[in-house]
């Protein structure tokens, strides 16, 4: 009964996301009032429909429900109930159901919150969301339902990939897919700006909360993916420039890029035609993850179930979403005079610098994960690009940003002068090149450029504050919370870098050890205590237990595991880490033989640093986000011309 | 009219992408084109022939190495780059343990970096020698790496992997094959 509920509730989402982009788009174009006011209850109830249904499914999922296809081959009734109801996205079907629920909590989201904007920029933009939530809802129905049955129903389910029963990889989707699906108000309002022919201060000044708010949720997506890497997978690396990875980083690079040319739209009315572009290409990236991974033409260690005729018709959904935004573009764009000729030493001219170094780092991540797929296709060659390639050529994209990034934030609009933020920032020059001194003894050269560039960017990022207090602490209260949110995300980023320059010093070292033996790397003593065999709830253990001490101090005991999960007869590893705040201490338990035990050890200086950063990135996000300006909204453009019920802001 | 060209050209490159895709998909559809690749060049042919340096401080082996007849043997091309062959890499050491002879090509790789790998993660095999100009992957047809062959006693190639083989596929296809050709 649940399920058929689901069933109903979904087609039904599906009919008000027709009514929900023909109606709003309809009457923006003919000025009809009452159209136009149907926008924001039509995405108010397509949520509530999608949002019922992916409850459904959840339900089934909660009471192990058999008889529907998804839960039978995606669930088992042992797993722990936190599991089972996070294999609600662990699949396919699921994650598509949470996809579209997120696409309309969009929908919903600007009507919602949107009430400052003008009635048509609103009803076009949430039109435009309904058009994109019809076509995923469609896929979802015809190719993808989730609700399918099974009867007779078997006795068990098949159980979800024992590496996805982790908390982190539990929210690391949702938390991704928000993102994903941010980007899309930011597409809508591209499109919808498009359609009227006009972009002012005023759009980029609207545009911006969503972007940061979906800009955020990628940042922590991302992040908690390359966590779960870390911990879950046991490998000690962080980021494997593994494509799917790569199609989460595409996004976010556009992304960033955008949140910084709506700056200069608001501030300066430039830019114009860029920040549209920028802001189809965030979102078509984010659609082009979503293909790459499900139609299978990718090869990665994500897998989904693929299925090529699935991918069929993501393709043409993409073709009709993305080419449909771009033809608009060509045909709209040329008619949006160019404005905003500006000096290159200033405020914009900084943040031209940052799109240029960030869309060049989009394309060369971009090449670097098609160029094998286009190569096999057309010419038959067969390679694979690794993180040699990667490397090469996005860390000295990245040097010059990571300089810039600090330069930026002193410099006055229109028109600066080097000298002037020269003699703000020598504070952090200093900084920079004592960390990066100091550093440079004893290691390589590349640490210490990253540490130099880490203080640089968080040095930067306090002068960027004291420099507008100018130690008064009225005027320190009186910063804007948008600048602050600024300066703690360049400073959080800061932190990443160092994080990441801390990991190349990352050591570790194979040892094969019997219960009494211990072995010393990184100035520890590792002592392997015993290895004995224990019980989970849906799986059988064998763990270790490894005394770790420092000069003859005990530091931790590590319980490395290795967990075999009978049902999907699969092993996995779980290491154990324990954090100084300043180095992991990373083991692995491995094969044993002969009664001795193969451990990996590791000891990863400063790791996490590189998630604790990427958090206080996001925290920024939400800090700018909760800007009194942003959340009021802009004087309202064409105040005289607002039709009735507008409330102007 | 130079303008107007240039805003056309994110809906030109999406085209030409969607057409790409597009087509790939097709002959996905049609078993023409597989990009987890297993193309069948190489099947039922006998090996190329081989030749290259041993790794740095490791056994070698030569063509002969491969053509020595009698029991089935695999052929493993791995890089310390590669994530998947981090994942392959238990497998090779079980079917190392159980006898299997298999002979080792580190693709593209620094000899330092493939030889830490083995270090660190066990050495399965009789013989790893390195390819780090990609020569003989040309030969073989390589797609990528990890890719497994097996040969059997008249060095022909009987069954390839392209990816890692992971469990599974170490038991559902690689040890059947194994118990048949032996």
């Amino acid at each position: 009964m649940i399920p058929e509920l689901g069933h109903f509730a979904l087609a039904l989402a599906f009919a008000i996301a027709v009514a929900q982009a023909a109606l709003p788009l309809w009457g923006a174009q003919t000025r009809d009032a009452r159209l136009m006011a149907a926008g924001p209850a039509l995405a108010a109830g397509q949520f509530l429909a999608v949002l019922t249904a992916f409850f459904a499914l959840m339900w089934s999922y909660a009471v192990s429900d058999f008889s529907v296809v998804n839960v039978a081959e995606n669930s088992h009734s042992l797993k722990p109930l936190l599991y089972k109801l996070t294999g609600t996205w662990g699949n396919h079907e699921g994650s598509l159901l949470l996809w579209c629920t997120m696409l309309a909590g969009c929908g919903a989201a600007v009507a919602g919150f949107g009430r400052g904007l003008p009635t048509a920029l609103r009803a076009r933009v949430i039109g435009v969301l309904g058009l994109v939530a019809a076509g995923f809802l469609l896929f979802a129905l015809t190719t993808s339902n989730p609700f399918d049955r099974l009867w007779p129903p078997p006795d068990d389910g098949r159980d979800l990939n024992p590496l996805l029963q982790d908390p982190g990889l539990a929210f690391h989707p949702p938390l991704l897919y928000a993102g994903y699906v941010g980007f899309s108000v930011a597409f809508a309002f591209a499109v919808a700006a498009l359609i009227e022919g006009r972009v002012d201060a005023a759009w980029g000044r609207w545009v911006r909360p969503w972007t940061l708010a979906a800009w955020s949720l990628l940042t922590g997506g991302i992040a908690l993916g390359s966590w779960w890497a870390y911990y879950e997978l046991g490998w000690g690396g962080y980021w494997f420039w593994d494509p799917v990875e790569n199609a989460s980083l595409l996004p976010w690079l556009t992304g960033t890029a955008l949140l910084h040319s709506a700056i200069v739209v608001e501030k300066r009315d430039a830019l114009r035609i860029w920040t549209v572009l920028l802001a189809i290409a965030t979102f078509s990236f984010s659609l082009l993850g979503t293909f790459l991974v499900r139609s299978g033409v990718l090869n990665s260690v994500h897998a989904f179930a693929n299925d090529p005729a699935r991918g069929l018709f993501i393709l043409v959904l993409l073709a009709l979403t993305i080419g449909g935004a771009l033809a608009l573009f060509a045909w709209r764009a040329p008619g949006m005079a160019p404005t905003g000729l500006f000096a290159p030493i200033s405020r914009e001219g900084a943040l031209v610098l940052n799109n240029i170094l960030l869309c060049s780092m989009a394309a060369v991540v971009a090449t670097g994960t098609m160029y094998p797929l286009f190569a096999d296709f057309l010419f038959g060659h067969k390679l694979s690009v690794g993180a040699p390639f990667f490397n090469a050529t996005v860390l000295p994209l990245a040097a010059p940003l990571l300089a810039a990034m600090a330069v930026g934030p002193v410099l006055a609009w229109k028109r600066a002068r080097l000298e002037e933020a020269a003699r703000r920032l020598w504070p952090a020059a200093l900084v920079a090149a004592a960390v990066g001194l100091a550093a440079g003894f004893g290691w390589s050269a590349v640490p210490a450029l990253g540490f130099a560039g880490a203080a640089w960017l968080i040095g930067g990022a306090v002068v960027d504050i004291a420099g507008r207090a100018r130690w008064s602490m009225a005027r320190l209260a009186g910063i804007p919370r948008a600048a602050w949110g600024g300066a703690v995300a360049h400073a959080g980023l800061g932190v990443t870098v160092a994080g990441i320059a801390g990991m190349t010093l990352a050591v570790d070292r194979s040892v094969l050890l019997h219960p009494g033996e211990s072995a010393g790397l990184g100035g520890y003593d590792w002592r392997l205590i015993a290895v004995a065999d224990g019980r989970g709830p849906n799986f059988s253990l064998r763990q270790a237990r490894i005394e770790v001490t420092r000069s003859g101090d005990h530091v931790v005991t590590l319980t490395p595991q290795r967990r075999f999960y009978p049902v999907q007869r699969m092993t996995t590893t779980e290491a154990a880490i324990h954090t100084t705040g300043l180095a992991d201490i990373y083991a692995v338990l491995g094969e044993e033989r002969d009664g001795a035990a193969v451990l990996r050890l590791h000891l990863n200086p400063l790791a996490p640093w590189i998630w604790i950063g990427a958090l206080i990135m996001a925290l920024g996000g939400a800090l700018s986000l909760s800007d009194r300006r942003l959340r009021v909204g802009a004087p309202a453009r064409r105040r005289a011309a607002l039709p009735a019920g507008a409330r102007p802001a | 009219m130079n303008r107007r060209w240039l805003l056309a050209a994110p809906l030109g490159i999406a085209a030409a992408a969607g057409a790409g895709f597009y087509a790939m998909l097709a002959r996905m559809n049609e078993g023409r084109f597989d990009p987890r690749g297993v193309p069948s060049a190489l099947l039922d042919k006998p090996a190329p022939v081989t030749s290259l340096p041993a790794l740095d401080g490791h056994q070698g082996w030569t063509d002969a190495d491969l053509r020595k007849g009698g029991a089935p043997l695999l052929v493993n091309f791995f890089a310390s780059w590669c994530v998947p062959c981090v994942i392959e890499h238990p497998q090779l050491m079980t079917l190392s343990r159980q006898g299997v002879r298999i002979l080792g090509v580190a693709y593209r790789d620094k000899p330092a970096d493939s030889a830490r790998f083995l270090a660190q993660r066990g050495n399965p095999f009789a013989g790893v020698v390195s390819d780090a100009e990609g020569r003989a992957s040309l030969e073989w047809g390589l797609y990528g790496v990890p890719e497994t062959y097996l040969l059997d006693g008249a060095a022909r190639v009987r069954w390839r992997m392209a990816g890692p083989v992971t469990e599974e596929i170490l038991a559902d296809q690689l040890q059947p094959l194994l118990r048949r050709i032996a």
